[in-house]
């Protein structure tokens, strides 16, 4: 049976009640010392991602042959040069945004990236991808590991789901799900003045620690966790950002993102999602269609977050690492669509960034002997381990030890990105 | 008099929605193992709810323009809502919950394919409301304590799961892999039972499980239901890396294209009577019904699992297994269940009240806390547990307390009656009428140091107002109110 997230907390729901409180007087530090943090902006493509159609090895003959309804016509892609092994690649047609951000050279395209038998499961891949740890999934998240090196403060992560993924599961720290920060506020069915008693008192009732009831000191723990973060939220909800951004929940959440890096909230991790990239059927011919469209909310979404902090001089502190659970298979099925496949397309973007393209595109040729496919030639094999990628982040742009977070040394062949 | 932890509560709470004061005034004299009869058989109660529906005794709905429950999601996420509020079948509705879980399928998605009205119509139509197969949410219903191996064939005829997962384009050409996948990983055995060349056959099994189209054109009568099309299906021999039958074959036999749905049976019922489902199901009803705190122990799970097997996978043995358990009626188990929101949101109104209370505006806040009716996030089903317990998801709890208590302001007010004389004897009343787990000293003394927040207890009816509302927030808004 796959280990759920309520298993693991169950584990450690004790441990975790002991140390969770963070002191607010950290916060109160971070903020006096007005210091601006380094920030890492986590995209997951939630039901995963089919890298194929996202960077298009359109000269590949047998992209065109396995994928007759639904390749991307090699006319429309957006070209983007050729990769260290002379396969040209172009971005799906709806990357426009993503384009541009290529041709500033602040676009890091990294293909093939995965691990060894890649799992087919979203749910089991997603917390491979989340723990950083394919063999146990149980364990907790490689983001959350991060976060418990650095100062405590309960406004360090922020995810901006209503469920706290995987890679932000600590079992010291507790990390916020905050949507959009507008409704992130404290309503009461009284006035003003008696609002602040009912807050009061609600924060004293949540403080108690039932060291009797774990559970319940966890659920209180959610509770002061929010009143910790309200009034900094707060700060960002008036936020309208210096650009227009798209009106779909994926920008709304980029939006929040780039309101609390412009208002110096001190957040180090913002996890973002959008999801539907499990196009089992009729994902779109011609470039358009369901996909087409899962390719503008993504593409758009990046675009204005990116123009939006470059408005304000934050590029330079901001990484974007893009992701899903895994790639599709490499021919389409008798719906139009793709089902469940292996190595997956990564990418990073930031004002820091040394854009380009990243390992080498698979020869889609199923011929059992390509040793750039696996599964009889049905999906793509993966070059780059995922966790290298992640050292890469770690050590290179949020000034972590990868290492001891990672726990192993994935250093090696990491791709220069930052 | 504080409302005291019975064991008649605690079922109610597990097996039902919680109880309204009325609830437990036709249980004073029952005892618990006679309420444990009365929910677990409760095919003998009357299924007179939706009757209810526009009684102004009973919660309100908002259907401008008239209620369609079959035509429209929003209406039939408000039926759902006052069915759970008040049925006289809470087990019922809470199967069907769990079901709705296990078989996580999302109205959206359909939605976009099929149109909305068609898409409410497979989630939620009621048989005989209008012409078509009755929608998954009274499928679940229907089959809630039955056999999970016809319940398995249901579902992989059903129109809602035949979208959701794709079914309905799975033709022998180039099969179709998501439901062959996930009816291993996530309705069944679960990963590690399997492996990828058991995906592929399994997708082959339920070539040309297929939909037609009824009645083309007119969205009050036409509809999808299901059809077995020989000559979609692939009629080969599949092998996969686990028995399929008694005999201990593990290869479905090559067939005639007119019998080949016996593929599909063959298949779901070796899935439906494997040893790991049972306890995979075991499993996840001891989460539901008994513990997410305490683990079982394996011959907890082992026996439940023996009686569903037993008893032709019978989902009512599971259930009347961890009812009937000694872990579930031992108190040191009781409070430890993760409510969900729908159960949080449902209990709350059950216990401040709903006079002029329109089950349309829990629409929005339980959105917020992380549960639609008919969109769960994903197959997988909603992230139980802790899962619900972000900080904005616990935000979302503490300011639905607060609207409802707002709503209900003068119902609270009533209630306190002739006890309004000091903060304990208010507080004695709120506590007899809501039912948070146990406060402990210090956070009692919280509670009644609000009462005299801002001012001295005066009693007056200004105070009484704004403290009768602020108070039952901060107690509906509590964690000890949101541990079930």
């Amino acid at each position: 049976m796959p280990v759920t997230r309520r298993d693991f907390i169950r584990g450690g729901v004790a441990a975790f009640t002991v140390s969770f409180t963070a002191p607010s007087f950290l916060s109160d530090i971070a903020r006096a010392q007005g210091a601006r943090t380094r920030s890492l902006v986590v995209v997951y493509l939630g039901g995963g991602n089919d890298a194929l159609n996202t960077v298009v090895p359109y000269q590949d003959q047998f992209y065109y042959s396995r994928r007759p309804t639904i390749a991307v016509p090699a006319g429309q892609v957006l070209q983007i040069g050729t990769d260290t092994s002379g396969r040209a690649l172009g971005l799906h047609p709806r990357l426009t945004g993503l384009q541009g951000i290529f041709n500033e050279g602040r676009l890091a395209i990294i293909q093939r990236t995965g691990y060894q038998n890649s799992s087919r499961s979203h749910f089991q891949g997603f917390d491979i991808w989340g723990t950083a740890n394919p063999l146990n999934t149980t364990s907790t998240g490689w983001l959350a590991r991060y976060l418990e090196t650095v100062p405590r403060d309960a406004l360090s992560g922020w995810a901006t789901t209503r469920e706290v993924p995987r890679a932000l599961l600590s079992k010291e720290i507790s990390v916020p799900g905050i949507p959009d920060a507008r409704t992130y506020v404290f309503a009461s069915p009284n006035g003003v003045a008696e609002a602040l008693n009912e807050r009061a008192a609600a924060q004293r009732i949540a403080s108690h620690v039932a060291v009797d009831r774990p559970h319940l000191a966890f659920v209180n723990g959610t509770a002061t966790g929010a009143f910790e973060t309200l009034d900094r939220v707060a700060s960002v909800a008036s936020y309208a950002g210096t650009v227009v951004y798209p009106n779909n929940g994926f920008a709304i959440a980029l939006r929040t993102v780039a309101g609390s890096i412009s208002r110096g909230t001190g957040t180090r991790v913002y996890w973002v999602q959008t999801s539907g990239f499990d196009t089992h059927a009729t994902q779109g011919v011609q470039g358009g269609g369901a996909y087409g469209g899962l390719m503008g909310t993504f593409g758009d979404g990046i675009a204005a977050f990116y123009n939006d902090l470059r408005n304000q001089g934050l590029l330079s502190e901001t990484l974007i690492l893009q992701f899903s659970e895994f790639g599709r298979r490499i021919s389409e099925n008798g719906s139009g669509g793709t089902d469940h496949g292996a190595a997956a397309v990564m990418m990073a973007i930031g004002g820091a960034v040394r854009g380009g393209i990243y390992g080498t595109a698979p020869s889609l040729n199923p011929d059992l002997s390509n040793p750039t496919l696996e599964n009889n030639g049905g999906d793509v094999r993966y070059e780059t381990d995922f966790r290298s990628v992640y050292a890469r982040v770690l050590d290179n742009w949020l000034g972590a030890a990868s290492m001891a977070i990672l726990g192993g040394d994935f250093r090696a062949g990491a791709p220069p990105i930052v | 008099m504080a409302r005291s932890e019975t064991g008649v509560e605690h079922l109610l709470r597990r097996a039902g929605f919680g109880a309204s004061q009325d609830d437990l005034k036709a249980f004073e004299n029952t005892s618990t193992s006679g309420v444990l009869d009365y929910l677990l058989d409760y095919g003998r109660q009357a299924d007179d709810v939706d009757s209810k529906i526009g009684d102004p005794a009973y919660a309100s709905i908002t259907a401008v323009g008239g209620f369609s429950p079959n035509l429209n999601i929003e209406h039939a996420r408000q039926r759902w809502l006052f069915r759970m509020l008040h049925t006289r079948r809470p087990l019922e509705e809470k199967m069907a919950l769990f079901w709705h879980n296990h078989f996580a399928t999302a109205y959206t998605k359909i939605a976009s394919i099929a149109g909305g009205a068609q898409a409410t119509r497979m989630m939620a139509l009621k048989a005989g409301e209008l012409p078509g197969p009755q929608g998954q949410i009274e499928l679940f219903r229907s089959m809630a304590l039955g056999s999970f191996r016809d319940l398995l064939i249901a579902v992989a005829q059903d129109p809602a799961m035949l979208f959701w997962l794709d079914g309905r384009l799975n033709t022998r050409q180039r099969p179709q892999e998501n439901f062959g996948r996930e009816i291993m990983e996530l309705f069944t055995f679960g990963i590690g039972h399997y492996n990828e060349f058991d995906v592929y056959a399994a997708s082959r099994v339920f070539t040309g499980w297929n939909l037609r189209l009824v009645n083309r054109g007119n969205d009050a009568n036409s509809y999808n239901e299901f059809v077995f099309n020989p000559n979609q299906h692939d009629t080969g021999e599949k092998t996969f890396s686990f028995p399929i039958y008694r005999n201990g074959s593990a290869t479905i036999p090559a067939r005639a294209a007119a019998d080949g749905m016996q593929d599909g049976i063959d298949f779901i019922t070796a899935l439906a009577t494997h040893p790991n489902t049972g306890r995979r199901l075991a499993r996840k009803m001891w989460d539901f019904f008994v513990s997410e705190v305490v683990e079982p122990d394996e011959g907890t799970i082992n026996d439940a699992a023996s009686a569903y097997l037993l008893n032709g996978t019978s989902i009512a043995s599971l259930v009347h297994y961890m009812l009937r358990s000694r872990q579930f009626q031992n108190p040191g188990n009781w409070r430890t269940r993760f409510s969900w929101p729908v159960e949080y949101v449902v209990r709350a109104v059950k216990e401040v009240g709903w006079s002029g209370f329109s089950v349309d505006s829990l629409r929005t806040p339980l959105t917020t806390m992380g549960q639609t009716l008919f969109e769960p996030p994903d197959v997988n089903g909603w992230e139980l547990g802790t899962g619900w317990f972000t900080t904005g998801g616990m935000l979302a709890r503490m300011n639905f307390a607060a609207t409802l208590a707002g709503n209900q302001r003068l119902n609270l007010v009533r209630a306190i009656g002739g006890a309004g004389s000091s903060p304990a004897s208010v507080l004695d009343v709120f506590l007899d009428r809501l039912s948070p787990a146990p406060f402990d000293s210090s956070a009692r003394s919280e509670l009644l140091g609000y009462l005299e927040a801002g001012g001295a207890w005066t009693g007056s009816e200004t105070q009484l107002r704004t403290k009768a509302a602020g108070l039952a927030r901060l107690i509906v808004g509590s964690g000890e109110y949101q541990i079930v």
